[in-house]
């Protein structure tokens, strides 16, 4: 397939995320575009990888090349779950606290 | 039009709708469900670059665990679509518009760039997606990054206890 494809597919739905983010309050849902802008860049950098391997196995067959694009999506994904494991643990202690998701509520540092 | 082609083509229209209904779903369950519709789509995309290792880690990872967290989270505090109360027309506004134009100025540079002319990406084959080329670079050349990432993993658990924990003249949440 054309890059261009890949490249359009994942900008799309990286504005998505990006749209969600600025327009949703609830800060589960903002949570959750981050992730979804994250699998945009995900789905980017595994494209790219094969590219670059199409462009390498013409000159060498036994080429490696594009392995490393995707070992960084795998520690991508390692750094998602921690930071997921850690906002969803600050997202409850907010719940618990203001009994509301709401970020709107979040504005008190400013007094 | 072959059979990748149409692949493609339907994994890109489930993604993009998957992604749009997540962000105008007023029930954050049904934002969840959305979401691993997405990732489902990805996986296919991952499978359809013949990066099989990487689509099953997706699979696992963000459509098994991350999902399920969240949806945990959301039955933990009883949400539903009247939980979001400040419904600002002209954020929405703002939001779509400066979101569109990012997307419109990034999409256009794409159409437009000479670099990209002509490249493609390998779909169908190419082996580097396989599990034993990745896992011998990862233990080879990667192998202090994902020692260290056992850390991060550590300490994101104990963060995760230590906020979560209870003081002890905290009343009990009702």
């Amino acid at each position: 397939m054309p890059i261009q494809y890949y490249i359009t597919l994942s900008v799309v739905l990286f504005c998505i995320g990006v749209v969600g983010v600025l327009t949703r309050r609830n800060a589960i849902i903002i949570f959750m575009c981050v992730e979804l802008m994250l699998n945009a860049v995900n789905l980017l950098m595994v494209a790219f990888s094969k590219m670059h391997h199409g462009n390498a196995l013409a000159t060498n067959p036994d080429s490696l090349a594009g392995v490393e694009a995707q070992l960084f999506v795998f520690f991508t994904m390692v750094v998602a779950a921690a930071e997921v494991s850690v906002g969803l643990a600050i997202i409850v202690m907010l719940y618990r606290n203001t009994h509301s998701v709401d970020v709107n509520f979040l504005n008190r540092l400013k007094n | 039009m072959s059979i990748t082609e149409i692949l493609f083509w339907f994994l890109s229209a489930l993604a993009l709708m998957g992604a749009t209904m997540v962000v105008i779903s007023k029930n954050p369950i049904y934002s969840i469900i959305w979401l691993i519709v997405v990732f489902f789509a990805i996986s296919g995309h991952y499978i359809l670059l013949n990066a099989q290792f990487i689509a099953i880690v997706n699979l696992i990872v963000y459509a098994g665990a991350i999902m399920v967290l969240f949806l945990f989270v959301v039955m933990l505090m009883n949400l539903n679509s009247q939980t979001e109360p400040q419904k600002n027309t002209w954020l929405k506004v703002a939001g779509a518009i400066s979101g569109g134009s990012l997307m419109l100025i990034m999409v256009d540079v794409v159409r437009s760039a000479a670099d990209m002319q002509g490249k493609t990406a390998l779909v169908k084959e190419g082996n580097i997606g396989l599990i034993k080329n990745l896992g011998r670079v990862l233990f080879r050349d990667y192998v202090v990054p994902f020692e260290i990432a056992s850390i991060l993993f550590l300490s994101a658990m104990i963060g995760a206890v230590v906020i979560g924990k209870r003081e002890r003249d905290e009343p009990a949440a009702q």
